[in-house]
């Protein structure tokens, strides 16, 4: 297992060294750049969180304050009374449930499917392998929105309709997760599966107990941009759910949206309330977000 | 050791590596049928199904290309697919604009609080479509609106952004390009970050300035992410729906009513699974002369 410690691929991550010193000022001229730059940054920064902050402060406002002029960015008399009546009202709490349920089994499945056929295209080499690789890009080409009534059709053949399953095993496969791996395998040294073989391994058990496991990083990132995926879906939700019991909370918004006189109490708590998982999870896992290269896994 | 490895591992195993035919079919084995079942599957009984008058239930017939004749006199059809090559035409230049600048900005050692900043950049990626939608209709509401609030406090008159069609199109365009900046902005600074500082160092003792090291090193460097960048960006901009359905429901009226949303409502609200189909194939066919004319443009670019 001497191979191990071959270094990586050049590409493997000059990126965060090289960020430390951008060209240009070489310290004296510093400060007369820095003000633009930075100005500017603050700026579009500030154009980017405002419509975000003016979306939560008004949810904490009570009802009668919101359309109260003149309008104030602070809340006078802040309440929860919003997310109370969101959260109680219209089976809310129960599509939130729904909606984690399906992301969650969606996301592993995600991962470990794309994980698996990501390490075949990378580490083995046939024809057959290299033409499923041109079907997965053309899925990318092809987004299920395209084939909205001819996929309904086939889930309603397989008795998927109304169920769960309807929408978590369509939306299993995806191009990028196995791109993502792909990348991610092809800067492992071959001479790591090579060193196993040597050694006697079977083939699956060097990817599951030498691939996998090195393989974390990467499934982080996929589970969070997987469970984002999943969490915001709208409108393959929408065809193949009928049961008001099993909607989601994109589908449940977009009801109080779509009422005749929309409730904006309602409609801004049950917002805000979707938003808080994408959220934290984010902030929790930033680094696997921010730091990872994603164009690797969607490049080539 | 590290330099003589590849030599000797290079041609032995390529002719044994061949022979392994069993592992990686078992790996790929789930991901094969869910490939056939929901994606082949669809795709040819969309196929199929284009050429006829199914409606969802029963029995159908075969109508020959009627569809298609159709779809050409159908003047929903016309304005829902103008609408969205419109509103591709001006959502990805946006995007693009917005998401290469931050980058640049976050990259740059001269703008101070850049971590700070990127989470801010990011967020709205993390919010649904649908969400942003109610976010920038509660922003742009004609009456209760913010937008409007300030624009009347300065003495303005209150812009119809609900009520004029090509106001609420802009609207949706700003809400789009504001809530996918985040990704792009992502792919960006990991393509911006490795570009050889060399490069910018030797422009620089040339004497070349931050814009034109800009144009002549940076762009030339991210040619490949630029394009990537375009192509997500187009295929996303012509299968939007949720957006336009939470910020003005496809309206006023109809006039907003892109691609997906013109399917989605023959297909499933009136029942005409064919002709939807037939319409979901002219989309499919935009999006594959999309690909190419970029596959093409990006070939051409590298060569050069």
């Amino acid at each position: 297992m001497t191979t191990t410690d071959t270094p990586r691929p050049v590409d493997a991550g000059p990126g965060r060294a090289v960020s430390k010193k951008r060209p240009g000022g070489t310290g004296s001229g510093g400060l007369r750049r820095a003000v633009p730059a930075t100005t500017l940054l603050w700026i579009l920064a500030c154009l980017y969180g405002l419509p975000v902050l003016w979306f939560i402060l008004s949810s904490l406002k009570p009802a009668s304050e919101l359309f109260s002029y003149p309008l104030t960015l602070v809340p006078h008399n802040p309440t929860l009374s919003g997310y109370l009546t969101a959260w109680r009202s219209a089976n809310f709490s129960q599509y939130f449930l729904n909606t984690a349920l399906v992301c969650v089994i969606t996301t592993i499945l995600t991962v470990g499917v794309s994980c698996c056929t990501g390490y075949a295209l990378a580490k083995y080499d046939n024809r057959w392998l290299k033409a499923f690789f041109l079907c997965i890009l053309a899925t990318t080409m092809l987004p299920g929105e395209v084939m909205l009534a001819p996929e309904f059709l086939v889930v309603r053949n397989l008795g998927l309709y109304n169920s769960f399953a309807g929408i978590i095993l369509p939306a299993v496969l995806t191009a990028t997760g196995c791109f993502m791996f792909r990348q991610f395998f092809l800067t492992v040294p071959d001479e790591l599966v090579e060193a196993a073989r040597i050694d006697g391994a079977r083939e699956l058990s060097i990817f599951l107990r030498i691939m996998v496991p090195i393989s974390r990083p990467i499934m982080l990132t996929l589970a969070i941009l997987s469970f984002q995926w999943r969490w915001n879906d709208y409108i393959w939700p929408l065809l193949m759910l009928n049961d008001p019991d099993k909607f989601t909370v994109q589908i449940g918004i977009q009801s109080i949206v779509g009422a005749q006189n929309i409730n904006w109490s309602v409609l801004l708590g049950a917002s805000v309330i979707s938003m808080i998982p994408l959220i934290a999870i984010f902030l929790v896992f930033q680094r696997y977000v921010m730091g990872a290269d994603i164009n690797a896994g969607l490049k080539d | 050791m590290t330099k003589r490895a590849p030599d000797v591992s290079a041609s032995p195993p390529r002719t044994r590596r061949s022979t392994y035919v069993f592992a990686p079919l078992v790996l790929i084995a789930a991901n094969v049928v869910l490939f056939s079942l929901f994606f082949v599957w669809p795709a040819v009984i969309g196929l199929v199904y284009s050429f006829t008058n199914y409606t969802g239930v029963g029995a159908f017939q075969f109508v020959g290309v009627d569809n298609y004749h159709h779809l050409l006199g159908d003047s929903a059809f016309y304005s829902a697919l103008t609408r969205t090559l419109l509103y591709a035409v001006l959502f990805v230049p946006l995007n693009f604009a917005l998401s290469l600048l931050t980058a640049n900005l976050l990259v740059s050692k001269h703008a101070k609080g850049a971590s700070v900043a990127r989470v801010l950049f990011f967020i709205p990626w993390l919010l649904s479509p649908i969400v942003v939608g109610v976010l920038w209709r509660w922003l742009f509401g004609e009456n209760f609106g913010l937008v409007n609030y300030v624009i009347e406090k300065f003495g303005g008159s209150a812009v119809p952004w609900q009520s004029n069609a090509d106001l609420s199109l802009i609207v949706v365009v700003m809400a789009a390009s504001w809530a996918w900046t985040g990704f792009s902005m992502l792919l960006f600074i990991a393509a911006i970050k490795n570009v050889p500082v060399s490069y910018y160092e030797a422009a620089s003792l040339d004497g070349a300035g931050p814009w034109r090291q800009f144009i002549s090193i940076t762009l030339p460097s991210i040619a490949p992410t630029s394009f990537i960048v375009i192509l997500l960006n187009t295929i996303n901009a012509m299968k939007e729906y949720p957006v336009f359905v939470a910020l003005n429901n496809g309206g006023p009226g109809t006039s907003n009513n892109l691609l997906v949303q013109y399917i989605y409502e023959t297909g499933f609200k009136r029942g005409q699974i064919g002709y939807a189909s037939a319409a979901s194939f002219v989309l499919m066919l935009i999006l594959m002369a999309v690909a190419l004319v970029q596959l093409f443009v990006n070939r051409r670019v590298e060569n050069r």
